[in-house]
């Protein structure tokens, strides 16, 4: 609901083009500058650090261990990374799916709410990580499945507790509105409800991104089949090749931010309007 | 200019039973909790109010205004007594859609685009596309806002979105018009400026108006009855003919007679007071300035 | 819908109304939350009396007698993958290993208060962390703008990934376990910490501004009691997370005596007891929710009195 009343007046007008652009490099600029920075001193001071050089190797190292194993070697990382990929974002549906549906079969009954929001906030108390070996145990070790399901689980509260409060924190005026006009509950919901609960969808999903590339590492990290990044990582840790373990690291990293931006891209367009994606900053 | 020749409005005096739009009779509401009456938010309410009249609720924080003006718009219920509106029961209308309602705060959807707003009541009631376009469009240009079709709500001032909210009250054509404190979080000169506008609606489109404000001089510059009422327990205390001559304009607010019944209505505001008047009437205004 | 309506008709003190709701509410809500857990067994006994294996004594061999047989066979509730909530309890209470002395219910809640214990300190460093890391970003906008990025871009890192490099640097000790905690909970403390020192209405900043209060005086005044909330809210995220730091890092940190461990060990020998994992499981969330509840109930006491405080 549009709570913000801006000053009275012309409607405000967008900033020009290239007037905006300059601000954002401006904007980002030391960020650049500090990773530029964290590079060079990286590269340089490894040699300083004698011993930790080990567990830390230069970025150029890292860099060629990347290519190296790209597509061969003992840990083929591209192929290992889509694997993780397809693990952490097949859990991610089933999580969200899962929870959005559990939202709206409970969010229209006060009891039913007042009981399950809780555990759902009481949910995210367990460390969840630990029934990873139940999932192995029950989808089979060697199965996506049970990292998939290992994500699921991860994704399923967060999504539960969000959708159910979008649908439920609706301005109490805009319900009465919506009865003036005799509304049935079913237009309510189609028509206020849901469009209110995007923005918290949004909010969950984008949680769950780098959470399921987490999650589905720490899943393989538990046991499961090779040339996943999970085992990739374990693996090159304890053969000491930790150049290669970085590599794996960043991918998985990488990983999860290229699920965030997919995220955040498909909210610019779904929810246009609302304040987080018109952002009063850069 | 008389007041006959504008916009078919009607006053109290000549309307008869037939063109009753609302008809409120012995209506108490209480506000109860674990069984027990915490506030008595109306007592004994009787008022009619005829077709295309402009009726404004004025009284105190506290005095049911708010409450009674969604008695008849069948957001909340009586505790007794019987609210009738185009001659059938609150609820009744209200499943007719006979209301259109603005509240203070412009209420607006902020997925929707300012014409998409307008839309939504024509959408629930069914209206085809061609028909919802053609009354959006017609409506924005009533509120003048044809310009600003495809802006969403934060792009719009706070006045231009409470105009948006108006234009969506009346497109699906409701009898009966509620305004709750509309224009209580704008500035002095877009209030003004606002009640221009309504009146001009309201004289173009001859509905009948129930206002909700706290405003005196608004009050008297756009009705043509003002009930004044009083807190605890809300009451009506005074109903004041506003005989001003129409079309209203800047210069209403000029008149001797504008300032007299300004007088007439502060007066009787404070006739309503119980018998700690003045402090009540600071706890008013103090509650007022924070809700 | 009801209560928002009588609010929104001026039926003004709100707060004395909500404690009462609450004093209320609060004895339903402990009756809906056992209601909640006896329905849980009572599923679960269900599915097992349903699609388990046939029903034998505690303890007993599969060739002794039948006490049911359930009328369907479903594989996710045999019961290698669904044991009997019973036989779980039974092996809680059994000695940890043959001839031992001690029930693996000693053996966990010694396991679980020794992961606690690292939990608890990576919590104290990560909270103080994040709390000196905001308290500087709120201060300076460029160091905000240079460094916030990586502190977020840090959590997309999987923590298990790092732990056996920490482990490699640092040593297999309970150092690295308390360092892989602290790098799980210094996040949530330190993003929520920069929105909760810069929520003060704009107007209570600039009434201390009108008093010349200096920078430390806003801080201490007006900055730190309103981001308040917003501490315990990440502190109670933070508290499951250490856990979790906890249980990942004792696996690759070599440390025997805490809950990752057992938990890997009792992985292996899934097949033989699957009763002793399901115990080591419903343990560790056991302490996740309490260190979860601590922090809530410092939060309660710490809040009082503050509008909201009671909600979630």
């Amino acid at each position: 609901m549009s709570v913000a009343v801006p000053a009275i007046g012309r409607p405000r007008g967008a900033p020009r083009a290239g007037k905006r652009w300059r601000a954002r490099v401006a904007y980002y600029l030391p960020a650049a500058v500090v990773f530029v920075l964290g590079l060079v001193v990286w590269e340089v001071g490894v040699g300083v650090l004698g011993d930790a050089a080990f567990v830390l190797p230069r970025p150029s190292a890292i860099l060629a261990a990347l290519g190296e194993n790209w597509g061969a070697g003992r840990w083929p990382l591209a192929k290992a990374a889509m694997a993780t990929l397809s693990e952490a974002i097949g859990g991610l549906v089933i999580g969200t799916v899962a929870g959005t549906i559990a939202a709206f079969a409970t969010a229209r009954w006060a009891t039913a709410r007042e009981v399950l929001l809780p555990v759902g906030i009481g949910a995210s108390a367990v460390p969840i990580i630990a029934f990873a070996p139940l999932m192995n145990n029950w989808f089979g070790v060697l199965n996506p499945l049970s990292k998939m399901m290992i994500v699921a689980v991860l994704v399923f509260f967060p999504v539960y507790v969000n959708v159910v409060r979008g649908l439920v924190q609706v301005d109490a005026s805009a319900l009465e509105l919506m009865r003036s006009y005799a509304a049935s509950e079913w237009t309510i919901l189609r028509r206020v409800r849901i469009p209110n609960a995007l923005p918290y969808f949004f909010t969950a999903l984008k949680v769950s991104a780098t959470l399921s590339l987490i999650g589905a590492i720490v899943g393989e990290y538990f046991g499961g089949a090779n040339d996943v990044l999970g085992r990739a990582i374990v693996q090159s840790a304890s053969a000491l090749r930790f150049d290669v373990t970085w590599a794996a690291i960043i991918l998985g990293a990488a990983s999860g931010i290229a699920a965030y931006i997919a995220i955040v891209s498909v909210e610019r367009l779904v929810i246009p309007w609302h304040a987080s994606v018109r952002g009063e900053g850069p | 200019m008389t007041d006959s020749a504008t916009g078919g409005s009607t006053t109290a005096a000549t309307s008869d039973a037939a063109s009753h739009v609302v008809e409120i009779r012995g209506v108490d509401k209480t506000f109860a909790r674990d069984g027990r009456v915490v506030t008595t938010a109306l007592q004994g309410i009787d008022l009619t109010i005829g077709k295309g009249e402009f009726v404004s609720l004025i009284g105190p924080s506290g005095c049911g205004k708010s409450t009674l003006l969604r008695l008849i718009g069948d957001l909340t219920e009586p505790t007794s007594g019987t609210v009738t509106v185009n001659g059938k029961p609150a609820t009744r209308a209200r499943l007719d859609r006979d209301y259109g309602m603005v509240f203070q705060a412009p209420v607006l959807f902020d997925w929707r685009t300012v014409e998409e707003n307008v839309k939504l009541p024509l959408e629930i009631l069914g209206w085809d596309a061609g028909r919802r376009q053609a009354r959006a469009r017609e409506m924005l240009e009533l509120v003048e806002l044809q310009d600003f079709l495809r802006h969403h709500p934060y792009q719009l001032s706070g006045g231009m979105q409470q105009r948006v909210s108006i234009a969506r009250a009346l497109a699906f054509e409701p009898s009966i018009l509620l305004m709750d404190e509309p224009f209580g979080a704008l500035d002095e000169m877009t209030r003004e400026r606002m009640n221009q506008e309504v009146l001009r609606i309201w004289e173009r489109t001859g509905i009948t108006v129930v206002f909700v404000t706290h405003s005196i001089p608004e009050a008297v510059f756009l009705s043509s009855r003002v009930v004044v009422m009083s807190a605890r327990p809300g009451r009506i205390t005074d109903v004041i003919d506003i005989d001003l001559p129409r079309p209203r304009g800047f210069e209403t607010r000029e008149q001797r007679r504008y300032f007299e019944l300004v007088t007439a209505v502060r007066e009787a505001l404070r006739h309503g007071e119980p018998r700690d008047a003045v402090g009540s009437l600071d706890r008013a205004a103090a509650e007022g300035a924070i809700g | 819908m009801a209560g928002t309506t009588a609010s929104a008709a001026g039926l003004q003190p709100v707060a004395a109304r909500r404690t009462r709701a609450e004093g209320a509410s609060r004895g339903r809500r402990a009756a809906i939350w056992l209601a909640l857990v006896v329905g849980l067994f009572a599923l679960w006994t269900l599915v097992k009396a349903l699609g388990g294996v046939p029903w034998r004594p505690i303890g007993a061999g599969p060739g002794s007698e039948m006490i049911w047989n359930p009328p369907f066979r479903w594989d996710f509730a045999n019961d290698l993958n669904l044991p009997h909530w019973w036989n779980i309890a039974a092996t809680l209470v059994a000695p940890v290993q043959r001839g031992a002395d001690e029930t693996l219910l000693q053996y966990l809640a010694g396991a679980a208060f020794y992961t606690w214990r690292e939990a608890a300190l990576g919590f104290l460093v990560g909270a103080l962390l994040g709390l000196v890391l905001a308290t500087i970003f709120v201060h300076n906008r460029l160091l905000e703008r240079a460094l916030v990025p990586y502190v977020v871009a840090s959590q997309t890192i999987p923590i298990v990934a790092l732990a056996p490099m920490i482990v490699f640097a640092f040593g297999p000790s309970v150092t690295s376990v308390v360092i892989i905690a602290t790098y799980l909970t210094f996040f949530p403390v330190t993003i929520a910490m920069i929105r909760g020192l810069r929520s003060p209405d704009p107007r209570a900043l600039e009434l201390m501004r009108s008093y010349a209060a200096s920078t430390r005086e806003v801080f201490w005044k007006v900055r730190l009691p309103a981001s308040l909330p917003y501490l315990f809210t990440a502190l109670k995220i933070a508290a499951t997370a250490s856990i979790v730091g906890a249980i990942i890092g004792e696996g690759p940190g070599g440390v025997p005596d805490g809950l990752g461990r057992a938990i890997i060990n009792f992985n292996q020998y899934y097949i033989t007891g699957p009763e002793k994992l399901w115990g080591a499981i419903l343990v560790s969330a056991l302490v996740g929710i309490v260190f979860f509840m601590i922090v809530r109930l410092v939060e309660l006491a710490v809040l009082r009195g503050r509008p909201g405080a009671a909600e979630g």
